[in-house]
């Protein structure tokens, strides 16, 4: 079985982090990845920027509504995610909009660029 | 990390939304600095024992509250009976309320906070001071250190910022929509002025003015949280991110300024430049250019060039245009003919300045940029007279070195 784990924090508190703190937190996350990528079970592992970055799309009867900012309700569920590559928040939105029509029914799609991402045995920054 | 080093991050990352509600309940600043204060120093003893509560910010605001509380009393015993409002006020604290925190609460105190720091009344510096002390808790000998004053002086100066706040009696006013917005943009500019106290800060400040670029930035986030639709404060956070983005390698090892066609670009904060390209593009949807966000534009152009080389000039030029439009400055016409140098040659960049001499004759980018421009047209005279008085002009050793070095070069050209 695949699981997805979810952190949830107050990203105010680590945004107080110093650079060597969040620096000393990331080793030792690594340390505990290392092992589990070595045996073949890791998927993609990201760090998302914070709330203040991201965009919603809201189904709303018509046209979806692009509202700025994080996904704020507390009556839905998180079902599931996306990870694409694109080069700007407009073809970000494009895409949701496609998902949003093909997908029956209410919901929203939070649009929140990634900031670190680690994949198979290689680190690198997403820009 | 330790133990007391995470309480401190809770209790900062909870500061704002705390010390904003205390000031709710007491109306009165100090009041509420000391009644924090004391939940604080609470929450170093309680938390290790009982380990830290889900949501910091209440905890410190229910215990700052009672704290209060009790000091409003001893006060008023010393003094004369409370009137009838306080007696009803204290009545209502005592059954032990677990205090609940509405997301309309929460907005409304941090923004009164802001508001109070940014109070037109007040000369910007104060305005700094204020802030750095009250909404992000910085020590006056942290915020001295950065503006490179005294302890004294700088005590002096939030003390009387406060004096002035507390007899203007403006700080529990409703603005209007429109005084609402006014000052948001006030709120704004304070932010970027403490953004820019540290930027530009001389070396000798150091860390010290390391902490006001994070600050304001950590300040940017916290007005873009209460005002998520609004495109000039994504513009402010994005340019304050794009801009210390480039901090570690804007400063060499003797402890000058780099400048940034000579910067180490694989040295930027990738995770930085990220988030600020995120809300740039964010800000442009909106298609309501203000001023920071254009200035947000320009600094993303730089930050997507690879290499000085690459930087997309033409487009440059363009925002430069619209924010000439927006912000009439001869300022702004100077950072424009930099850009129209590199896309359509010296001569046109010249033309657009020259005009600007009577206002910029005290500027040293001005007499730098000329020079520069005339030595490529081969105006060799004229030239080493606008580098000569650009030195005399500099305000750092790095900007002088700067223009010897073009003077070096027409020297050995000249041989």
């Amino acid at each position: 079985m695949l699981y997805a784990i979810l952190c949830y924090n107050h990203e105010d508190t680590v945004g107080q982090w110093t650079k060597e703190e969040d620096d000393a937190v990331m080793a030792r996350l690594d340390a505990v990845l290392q092992p589990i990528e070595r045996s073949g079970r890791l998927g993609p592992v990201a760090r998302l920027l914070p709330t203040t970055a991201a965009t919603t799309l809201r189904k709303a009867g018509g046209e979806p509504l692009v509202i700025d900012g994080p996904f704020a309700e507390t009556k839905e569920q998180f079902l599931g995610f996306y990870l694409v590559d694109f080069d700007s928040l407009d073809e970000a939105l494009a895409f949701s909009k496609d998902l949003a029509e093909a997908n029956p029914g209410g919901g929203s799609y939070e649009i929140r660029p990634v900031g670190y991402m680690r994949e198979r045995d290689k680190d690198k920054h997403a820009s | 990390m330790t133990d007391a080093r995470a309480i401190e991050t809770l209790i900062s990352a909870a500061r704002p939304q705390a010390v904003g509600a205390l000031l709710r309940y007491f109306r009165d600043l100090d009041r509420a600095e000391e009644a924090f204060q004391e939940a604080c120093l609470r929450a170093l003893k309680n938390w290790p024992k009982n380990g830290a509560p889900r949501d910091p910010a209440a905890w410190l605001i229910f215990v700052g509250r009672n704290v209060g509380i009790d000091a409003v009393r001893r006060d008023k015993r010393l003094v004369a009976l409370p009137d009838e409002p306080a007696l009803s006020d204290l009545d209502d604290v005592e059954t032990p309320l677990a205090e609940r925190l509405d997301g309309a609460d929460y907005r409304d105190d941090i923004l009164r906070l802001l508001f109070i720091c940014s109070d037109p009344s007040l000369p910007a510096e104060h305005q700094v001071g204020l802030a750095l002390r009250i909404v992000s808790g910085l020590t006056v000998p942290q915020i001295a250190r950065a503006f490179l004053v005294s302890e004294a002086a700088m005590e002096q100066r939030i003390t009387r910022a406060k004096a002035k706040i507390a007899a203007s009696g403006r700080q529990f006013e409703t603005p209007d929509a429109i005084a609402r917005s006014e000052r948001v943009g006030a709120v704004a500019a304070m932010i970027y002025l403490v953004f820019n106290e540290g930027y530009s800060s001389r070396p000798e400040a150091g860390q010290a003015a390391t902490v006001l670029c994070e600050e304001a930035i950590r300040l940017g986030r916290l007005l873009l949280r209460i005002f998520p639709t609004e495109p000039e404060i994504m513009g402010l956070l994005a340019l304050m991110l794009l801009q210390n983005s480039r901090n570690a390698a804007r400063i060499d090892a003797a402890g000058e300024i780099i400048l940034l066609d000579d910067q180490d670009r694989s040295r930027w904060n990738a995770k930085m430049i990220g988030e600020g390209l995120a809300l740039v593009d964010k800000a442009f949807r909106h298609r309501q250019p203000g001023s920071y966000q254009i200035q947000s534009a320009i600094a993303a152009l730089h930050a997507r060039a690879k290499t000085a080389a690459e930087t997309d000039w033409t487009e440059i030029e363009l925002l430069y245009r619209m924010l000439e439009r927006i912000e009439p400055s001869p300022v702004v016409t100077l950072n424009r003919a930099v850009a129209v140098a590199k896309v359509q040659g010296a001569q046109a960049a010249l033309d657009l300045i020259e005009p600007l001499g009577d206002r910029l004759s005290g500027y040293f980018n001005y007499h730098g940029l000329r020079g520069g421009l005339l030595l490529e047209l081969e105006r060799c005279r004229e030239a080493r007279e606008a580098f000569d008085r650009a030195i005399a002009l500099a305000r750092n050793p790095a900007e002088a070195a700067h223009i010897r070095r073009h003077l070096d070069r027409m020297q050995a050209k000249a041989h």
